[in-house]
């Protein structure tokens, strides 16, 4: 036993020693800028093998170090590791990057000057942008009422009992399993071939700004109302069934029954698929990108002529830094963008949290 | 309480009105990726010139075109999606459990770093992502931006924050005696979370495993920017968007596509329809 605890102590110095040195190695190397390529099966630089073995030879190390007292705090550290690391590098010094960048020329690799709140204050004389502020703001009110009401009566009628209800239920929900990416060119298909040979009308939906916008709603409505549906089908099974028996015995009607019973009791519901309903089409891209790709022609917009009829917010940004090439700007814009979405969401919660204290 | 029979006629012929609307385009997809290109501009909604060998010839001429390559695209999707899962699933289990059994400062302030993170929209963090992931990659000396490990690596740092929050939320339900228990019996802390608490997460974890898996294989926008449209390696989402744009109003082959793309999904929900289900609502109340 203290043979073995001997040999765990060498080896755990062993590991934590020889890992230190690999990581002083590969930071020297690093600033020397030595780029040693070695090939492992796929080519790697010398570098950043030494600095990967040597974390996890520390780790290695730290983990077999023999001591009673802080063997939990050790494994702690050791299983936190792996996905703070990655949410760091992915999450935490993008966001903050970011909002830093925000405030700079920023062209995706390097900036030459800090340039203050030029960056937000020009988004605001931007007619193409603002449109599409006030398209998404439009799009998410117009969406949230009817993805929820859709989905609500979809709800209803799926807890009747019917026949067969399982296989509508499934059937509802389906759109919702495939990417925005390949709905979008499937109806683009509809819109632009099969509709157009349907009403027999030589023009698509898409080809005008007000109908390709209807075009969007109708596809976000049919693609997201039967998840929504599945929760408030969930929500109304939690509505106990002594009450609605009371309420029938009562003599209350279908209708009363629905709106002073139903209804009050699953307002949590209410607010959770507000909630994701809010979110989801404030951040909508895919569908808007496959569908029209943001094209449509407004005629004076703040005394502009604008081509971006049908551009979202998300679309928007993603067009600043990619097509235009102006990342510092583009930054600027997702930084509003989250402002905007935090505020809302926020503001969203705590209102229907008051109300459902009231009721 | 038994319902009248007109009233439910009248209801199921409104269902089954409401799901032909729902599942028309799946059938056009279907039956048009049988026809030319000739036949579907013709008349896309009926069968007229539908035929198997043009089924067969669409689908040779979609899966071997080198802007789709259906089949490296399904391995990169397939490949990302399952490993990006299971890293998910034990990392996440990890931190989940020493964030709950951890009443220190230091695990709140992580929990709330998680939890506030959620709402922050891909686009803010999508274009400095690009360049950390290539100073990153740089410093390291190995391919953060273009590789799949880059990605399966930027799945986990998003992923992260919700597969947290609702595991965390799972193990608060487990009785710490437990973990007593097979403390005073000896067991270490690594073997007590391995041997006994994931084990019991494993519900929680087909939840976990379903909202992410559903999010990643579906995902466009971080695949398109991490692996660039000129990658050899990339998704199924971004392999369409690659493939539509090099035919443009080519219908017979984007809609092959389209139905090459479709078809994994399909069959996994078919497998699965009920756990499905069930994951995606109990992961929105949570």
């Amino acid at each position: 036993m203290n043979e073995n605890t001997a040999s765990k102590k060498a080896l755990s110095l062993v590991l934590l020693v020889a890992g230190v040195v690999l990581m002083a190695l590969a930071l020297w190397m690093d600033f020397s800028k030595n780029y040693i390529v070695v090939n492992i099966g796929f080519k790697v630089a010398l570098r950043g093998l030494f600095l990967v073995l040597g974390a996890l030879m520390i780790l290695a190390g730290l983990y077999l170090t023999p001591s009673v007292m802080h063997h939990r705090t050790i494994i702690n550290i050791i299983f936190l590791f792996p996905l703070l690391f990655t949410f760091a590098v992915t999450v935490i010094v993008p966001m903050c990057v970011g909002i830093f960048y925000s405030f700079t020329d920023w062209n995706g690799v390097t900036y030459t000057k800090m340039v203050g709140f030029e960056n937000y204050a020009a988004m605001f004389k931007e007619a193409p942008f603002i449109w599409s502020l006030l398209l998404t703001v439009l799009f998410v009110v117009v969406n949230m009422i009817l993805v929820n009401v859709v989905a609500f009566l979809l709800a209803l009628l799926c807890t009747t009992k019917l026949k067969g209800i399982g296989f509508f239920r499934a059937a509802y929900f389906l759109p919702n399993l495939i990417g925005g990416i390949v709905l979008g060119y499937v109806w683009q298909f509809i819109f632009s071939n099969v509709l157009t040979q349907l009403l027999s009308s030589p023009y698509s939906w898409l080809a005008k700004t007000n109908t390709a916008f209807i075009a969007i709603i109708i596809v976000y409505v049919w693609q997201y109302a039967g998840y929504i549906m599945l929760i408030y089908i969930n929500g109304l099974a939690t509505v106990p069934k002594d009450v609605l028996e009371a309420a029938q015995i009562d003599g209350a009607s279908e209708i009363k029954t629905l709106f002073q019973i139903k209804i009050p009791m699953i307002a949590a519901t209410f607010t959770i698929c507000t909630f994701l309903t809010l979110t989801s089409a404030f951040k909508q891209f895919d569908v808007n990108l496959a569908l029209t790709n943001g094209v449509g022609t407004v005629r004076g917009f703040m005394g502009q002529r604008l081509s971006n009829g049908t551009q979202m917010i998300a679309l928007n940004i993603y067009n600043t830094a990619f097509a235009r090439d102006m990342y510092g700007f583009a930054q600027a814009k997702a930084i509003l963008f989250f402002i905007i979405l935090a505020c809302v969401s926020l503001v969203q919660v705590r209102i229907s949290n008051k109300r459902e204290v009231e009721m | 309480m038994k319902m009248k029979t007109s009233r439910a006629v009248l209801l199921t012929i409104i269902a089954i009105i409401i799901a032909a609307y729902v599942l028309v385009p799946f059938v056009l997809v279907v039956i048009n990726s049988f026809k030319t290109q000739a036949a579907i501009v013709q008349n896309p909604v009926s069968a007229a010139g539908a035929s198997f060998s043009q089924f067969v010839q669409n689908l040779n001429a979609v899966v071997n075109n080198k802007n789709f390559v259906f089949w490296r695209a399904f391995g990169c999707s397939a490949v990302v999606t399952v490993i990006s899962l299971v890293l998910l699933a034990v990392f996440g289990g990890m931190a989940a459990w020493v964030i709950c059994r951890n009443k220190t400062r230091w695990s709140t302030v992580i929990y709330m770093i998680f939890i506030s993170s959620m709402i922050i929209p891909f686009q803010v963090v999508m274009l400095p992502l690009i360049a950390t992931f290539r100073e990153v990659g740089r410093f390291v000396g190995l391919g953060m931006n273009g590789t799949l490990p880059g990605l399966i690596f930027a799945y986990c740092g998003f992923g992260g924050a919700m597969t947290v929050f609702i595991l965390t939320g799972f193990i608060k339900g487990i009785p710490y005696e437990l973990e007593e228990a097979a403390a005073i019996d000896g067991c270490s802390p690594e073997g007590t979370f391995f041997r006994i608490i994931f084990p019991l997460l494993k519900p929680t974890i087909v939840t976990v495993t379903i909202l992410n898996g559903m999010w990643i294989w579906n995902d466009y926008l971080l695949p398109s920017i991490l692996l660039g449209q000129s990658n050899p390696n990339k998704t199924l989402p971004v392999a369409v968007q690659a493939f539509v744009g090099s035919f443009v109003k080519s219908w017979d082959m984007i809609l092959t596509a389209a139905l090459l793309a479709m078809i994994p999904m399909i069959i996994v929900f078919l497998l699965a329809q009920k756990h499905i289900m069930d994951g995606m609502v109990q992961g929105a109340i949570k």
